[in-house]
């Protein structure tokens, strides 16, 4: 058990499961990624997209079906989980209830031999941390859902693990709570400079938490990048789905040359930027609801249609637009807008992102 | 508003209720009343004062000494059956393709009765039984095996018959607590060993002292083996044949009864001890946070 190191690197790593009739399919397919100290990474993806496969897999609680795992130049996907010394937070804490708070905390420095005196400071350390000094002698069934998460955080933060893994940890609060812990775990992850894997299916947090985003889906990478690169330039449409690209239009290609692409169908006519190279006939444009504008615009991108339904959202309200030719958009607008209204949206050329069709 | 506060609002009749009925029947019929008739006909001896039945058993030198012979059958047959089911329960824990298999096997016994253990043993164990042919047959041991007719065949039999029970029970107490926990006590660094010694066994502790209680108290109340394997007339001369002979060779009654109402006292007091040690451990849920 190491507790400096510059990289973790995940080469190729395969977890394969028997599926339904004997049918064996791959949870994880050859995930490749090098993460290196300091850096938070998200794993991103709906439920069953082999992401908790992933942090298992690091963790040492599954097996790899194929390939191996490097912590600077120790392979330590052939360790068991308690000789790699990872801090592990699961989604739903598992706490040992008989224990104290303290004991808790301390559980992973006991196995380590730490003696009483360094232990006790480190707990009181930890306790800090994480704001829950006072608590110290209470058993966990006597927390609350939070204070139960950050005793979770402390566990695995005071035994000092290069990489803290993070199962989808926010998922059992509600969400004022959310929103605080997520600031909470970033503080405490610039506090220690150590590696974190934080697996997640929803992309405010990990749009909000990441330095580097992990999308995946059935297993398979889909894009690997900032927050700002996941958000703006998805790699695929799964992924702009994935980020809140609400409207997917499947067209024609009508023109296609330099860095634009135009297509059209149903009585709308776009012009749009390839994020992939289209070689069939149509092509799907993923636009967000928020980059879609009310009103005209000089340089054409615009679609005529009336609203049908209002959802307000405070701020604005977010529209659903049909066009003529029977198309649904959503779109975000000012609140005096009303059902039955007749409007004008356009949407700049360079967010319209155009990808193959389905 | 304080007018409305005294209002009480007549819950209606839960219908339901009415199905505890045949169970208290039941209850009161065939054991309230059989225990509360035994203890009052142990104070009404043949001759003497109210308490002359158990000055006797307390007196005389074929009665007072089964308490420790019972006893010196029960606990360690307790004792063997639940550390027995303990670590075979636990690798039990986690399905497998053999795990349905061993179970079934492991519990058959169960469905045997105690006369037909009984049967198989003297067949297995006795003087001129299989174990003993073949022992002797490979040479590995040439001198007399007595597993029957003594200590040991009743110890053996109260064994085969008690495992399943003790088994099953533990079985269901692991099953019910959460494998995270010991996923995360791993992930901190506890061997597979320190995961059972911190976090199973401190767990299961009011679960397997329940179980202990269970197997004791069926293993106190041996009869038919201690008669079929043992030696009943000495060191397998256990309270519950001494009851049998007051009540069925000298039809007396009133001096069983006070050996039933001894027999249940020493069984409460071992009960007793042993859910006081209980209450030293943890006795919460066995899940680690919100599910």
């Amino acid at each position: 058990m190491k507790r400096d190191f510059s990289e973790l690197r995940l080469d190729h790593v395969t977890r394969r499961f028997a599926g339904a009739g004997g049918k064996a399919f791959n949870a994880l397919d050859e995930l490749t990624l090098t993460v290196r100290r300091g850096e938070f990474i998200c794993l991103l993806g709906p439920s069953g997209c082999g992401k908790s496969t992933a942090l298992n897999c690091i963790a040492g609680l599954m097996n790899l079906s194929g390939g191996s795992i490097w912590l600077d130049d120790t392979r330590i996907d052939t360790l068991p989980p308690e000789k790699r010394g990872f801090g592990m937070v699961f989604q739903n804490y598992a706490l040992f209830p008989h224990m104290s708070v303290a004991r808790n905390i301390g559980f992973g420095l006991r196995m380590r031999g730490v003696g009483a005196e360094e232990a006790g400071t480190r707990i009181a350390n930890a306790l800090k941390l994480v704001q829950l000094t006072g608590q110290a002698h209470k058993l966990p069934g006597q927390l609350s859902g939070g204070q139960q998460q950050r005793v979770a955080i402390a566990r695995a933060i005071v035994i000092e693990p290069p990489l803290i893994l993070m199962d989808e940890p926010l998922s059992n609060l509600d969400a004022k709570l959310r929103i605080e812990t997520r600031a909470e775990i970033r503080r405490i992850h610039h506090e220690l400079d150590r590696a974190t894997i934080y697996v997640t299916h929803d992309q405010d947090e990990a749009l909000s938490l990441a330095d580097r985003i992990v999308v995946m889906k059935d297993g398979v990478v889909q894009q690997i990048g900032t927050p700002q690169e996941v958000y703006a330039q998805p790699a695929n449409l799964h992924v702009a789905r994935f980020m809140g690209y609400r409207n997917v239009l499947t067209l024609d290609v009508t023109r296609q040359g330099g860095d634009r692409i135009e297509v059209a169908g149903e009585g709308i006519a776009l012009t749009g930027i390839p994020k992939q190279a289209v070689a069939g006939p149509r092509a799907a444009v993923a636009i967000r609801p928020e980059e879609m504008v009310l009103g005209d615009d000089a340089g054409g991108n615009v679609i005529e249609g009336q609203v049908a339904n209002v959802e307000y959202c405070g701020r604005d309200a977010l529209l659903d637009v049909v066009t003529g030719g029977g198309t649904r958009l959503h779109v975000r607008g000012a609140v005096t807008i009303k059902r039955g209204d007749a409007v004008r949206v356009h949407v700049p050329a360079e967010r319209a992102l155009v990808y193959p069709a389905e | 508003m304080a007018d409305a506060m005294t209002v009480r609002v007549r819950q209606p009749f839960d219908r339901t209720l009415l199905l505890v009925l045949p169970a208290a029947a039941f209850m009161l019929l065939l054991f309230v009343y059989p225990f509360l008739y035994g203890l009052w006909l142990s104070f009404q001896p043949k001759d003497g004062g109210a308490l002359a039945n158990y000055s006797h058993f307390f007196t005389t030198d074929n009665l007072w000494p089964t308490i420790w012979i019972t006893l010196r059958l029960a606990l360690p047959a307790t004792l063997i059956n639940v550390g027995l089911a303990l670590p075979i329960a636990y690798k039990m824990r986690v399905k497998s393709r053999y795990q349905r298999w061993v179970t079934t096997i492991l519990v058959v016994p169960i469905t045997l009765g105690t006369v037909l253990i009984a049967e198989g043993m003297l067949l297995y164990f006795g003087p001129k039984g299989w174990l003993s042919q073949f022992l002797q047959l490979l040479h590995i041991y040439d001198g007399a095996i007595r597993l029957t007719h003594n200590y040991w065949g009743v110890l053996i039999s109260l064994v085969i018959s008690g495992f399943p029970f003790a088994f099953l029970l533990i079985l269901s107490y692991i099953t019910g607590i959460d494998p995270v926990l010991a996923r995360a006590a791993a992930t901190l660094g506890a061997d597979p060993w320190e995961q059972f010694r911190h976090i199973y066994l401190p767990l299961l502790a009011p679960g397997l002292a329940m179980c202990f209680c269970l197997a004791f108290v069926q293993a106190f109340s041996v009869f038919p083996s201690a008669v079929l394997l043992g030696s009943p007339a000495g060191p397998t001369r256990v309270i519950s044949i001494a009851a049998y002979e007051a009540a069925f060779e000298q039809y007396d009654y009133s001096l069983a009864s006070a050996i039933a109402m001894i027999m249940g006292f020493v069984q409460l007091v071992i009960v007793a001890a042993v859910l006081m040690l209980r209450s030293a451990f943890y006795r919460g849920p066995v899940v680690g946070g919100k599910g």
